[in-house]
């Protein structure tokens, strides 16, 4: 039973992969008879390719931005929406709905939001008087990332919110007795009750998180296709253009090996970090 | 009271962050492009279908429209079918064999399905399945293969043995409890898989972008991206193109809110 899944998998999942590292090790235009050349691509990537260290970093400034402000969000409205009243349930499902749309659509709103000259974003902006911060949100290398990490966090903050609110429903209502019976106030019991057991919750939602910020592709195509000067590109981003665009499929497949490996050694190391934090607790 | 005040603030801000971006498309799909820029958030001064209409002569938009559900449909089909055959025949296996496809079905959780774009854009160009739908649902079946395994084989798991077992003693063939017995016991999470899966396939842009040139092929993530070159300054298109887009798998959330928020909570929890 399960052989055809088997089949279908190795052939156009296994197999792929597999054949990404013989690519790695060419060049190759995509036309022409692609060329053996060791490990040229990746001696390449390391000493003389800026613009990988570029994206690289940009990748890892995304995910860090996304992972902490994302994180963050949803565990503070968790704990606000944490009772299953009416109201708060409405309210989840208002939260939640963002994640029902494309990355495109999100894109192309924010986009829209963003715009310098009739946007949203920056009407609101003069109309508290903040003028200095109606800027152009997209269209500047400092702020184009972090632009566009905003809009990711308002994407996917009510999806993380509701696996929050699921492993904070587990803590037993005992603990906060106790603790208000001690006098503890509202931000103890947060800091001694909440966050330690909702840790297992925190290490599910930031490996998540990490996972889908660094494959942000469709949200950042839609929005800026990593410009300007590859401000706002990122690892995936910048893979589909070197094989799409600028037709080096070997080196586009040496990238896509590079950021298997960053992404599981993150993935790792976070494991290892969250596991003795909730180790100690 | 200072946290009752701070938490409603807090609470009426993020509602208000996602209704405002939402009626300003909503409501702009009937307005005129400056009408938009001056006035997003006001009612339109006159409701016209004109977007609409345009959206549909000269936009096109019923063959990407037809062209996402039948990949999007084809594709969970496939997919839910094939993954709750291996998740059964894997939650059966109490040997070696069950643990060992269990691992290599769960590899593909931990690369990236980006990750292969290259070789699967080099053998579907051998295979001609470049510009065909048939080449996309292969794609996404193949990609949303593992993620599915992984769920309805942990459902599987904590069905009873005894309840496969007693129906085996019967004279039951593999096949016969699967169908009979294994299927109607995992409906929820067949469901909420499916809904998981459906938001994927219908939402995706990066192998449609790769595999599909010809304008009588493209899905509507992709008929959107080249609205945004084609449209570039007129968003009340750009906003009734989005509406049309989302407006199944919004109809679908109100209906079956639960099972949106159980499909694409597990994904996210199991993945």
């Amino acid at each position: 039973m399960v052989l055809p899944a088997l089949a279908i998998y190795a052939f156009l999942y296994l197999y792929p992969a597999l054949s990404n590292l013989a690519y790695a090790l060419q060049r190759w235009d995509g036309v022409t008879k692609a060329k053996f050349v060791g490990l040229h691509n990746f001696v390449n990537m390391t000493n003389n390719d800026d613009l990988l260290h570029k994206v690289v970093g940009n990748s890892f400034k995304f995910t860090f931005f996304v992972v902490i402000f994302q994180t963050a969000a949803s565990l503070f409205f968790a704990t606000f929406l944490v009772k299953n009243t009416k109201t708060n349930i409405a309210l989840r499902t208002l939260y939640f709905f963002p994640t029902i749309l494309s990355s495109v659509s999100v894109g192309l709103i924010w986009t829209f939001l963003y715009d310098p000259n009739f946007g949203f974003v920056n009407a609101i902006f003069k109309k508290v008087g903040l003028n200095s911060f109606a800027l152009n949100w997209l269209g500047s290398e400092k702020s184009s990332l972090y632009a566009i990490a905003f809009s990711q966090v308002w994407f996917h903050t009510g999806q993380m919110m509701v696996i929050y609110i699921a492993g904070l429903q587990q803590i037993p209502a005992e603990l906060y007795e106790a603790a208000e019976v001690d006098g503890a106030s509202r931000w103890q019991q947060f800091k001694n009750v909440t966050w330690p057991m909702a840790m297992p919750t925190t290490a599910v939602v930031v490996a998540y998180t990490t996972i889908q910020s660094f494959r942000a592709f469709d949200l950042i195509y839609s929005m800026t296709q990593g410009g300007p000067q590859n401000s706002s590109n990122i690892l995936v981003t910048l893979i589909y253009n070197t094989a799409f665009s600028s037709f080096r499929f070997g080196y586009a497949s040496a990238e896509s090996i590079l950021l298997v490996v960053v992404v599981l050694v993150i993935t790792w190391l976070q494991r290892r970090v969250l596991r003795i934090n909730t180790g100690e607790k | 009271m200072f946290y009752n005040f701070a938490r409603r603030v807090a609470l009426i801000s993020f509602a208000l962050a996602i209704i405002v971006p939402t009626s300003i498309v909503v409501l702009g799909a009937f307005k005129k492009d400056l009408e938009i820029y001056t006035q997003p958030l006001a009612w339109p001064k006159h409701w016209s279908l004109f977007n609409f209409s345009r959206l549909i002569h000269e936009g096109n938009v019923f063959v990407p429209f037809r062209n996402s559900l039948i990949v999007t449909t084809c594709s969970v089909a496939i997919t839910l079918t094939l993954a709750s055959m291996a998740a059964y025949g894997i939650s059966r296996m109490i040997n070696v064999t069950g643990k060992v496809l269990f691992l290599l079905f769960s590899l593909g959780l931990a690369i990236p399905g980006q990750v292969n774009i290259i070789p699967i854009y080099i053998l579907f160009t051998k295979l001609h399945l470049t510009n065909s739908l048939i080449g996309l649902i292969m794609v996404n079946v193949a990609v949303t293969l593992p993620i599915s395994i992984f769920i309805l084989t942990t459902f599987f798991r904590n069905i009873q043995k005894e309840m496969f077992e007693v129906a085996g003693i019967d004279g039951a063939t593999t096949w016969r409890i699967y169908r009979s017995i294994a299927l109607p016991l995992s409906r929820p999470a067949m469901g909420a898989t499916g809904i998981f899966l459906f938001v994927i396939c219908w939402n995706d842009l990066l192998y449609p972008l790769m595999l599909i040139t010809q304008a009588d092929k493209k899905t509507l993530p992709l008929t959107l991206i080249d609205f945004r070159g084609e449209y570039a300054t007129s968003f009340s298109m750009l906003f009734t193109a989005i509406l049309v887009a989302s407006m199944p798998l919004v109809i679908m959330y109100v209906f079956m809110q639960r099972s949106f928020v159980a499909g694409l909570t597990a994904g996210a929890v199991k993945g």
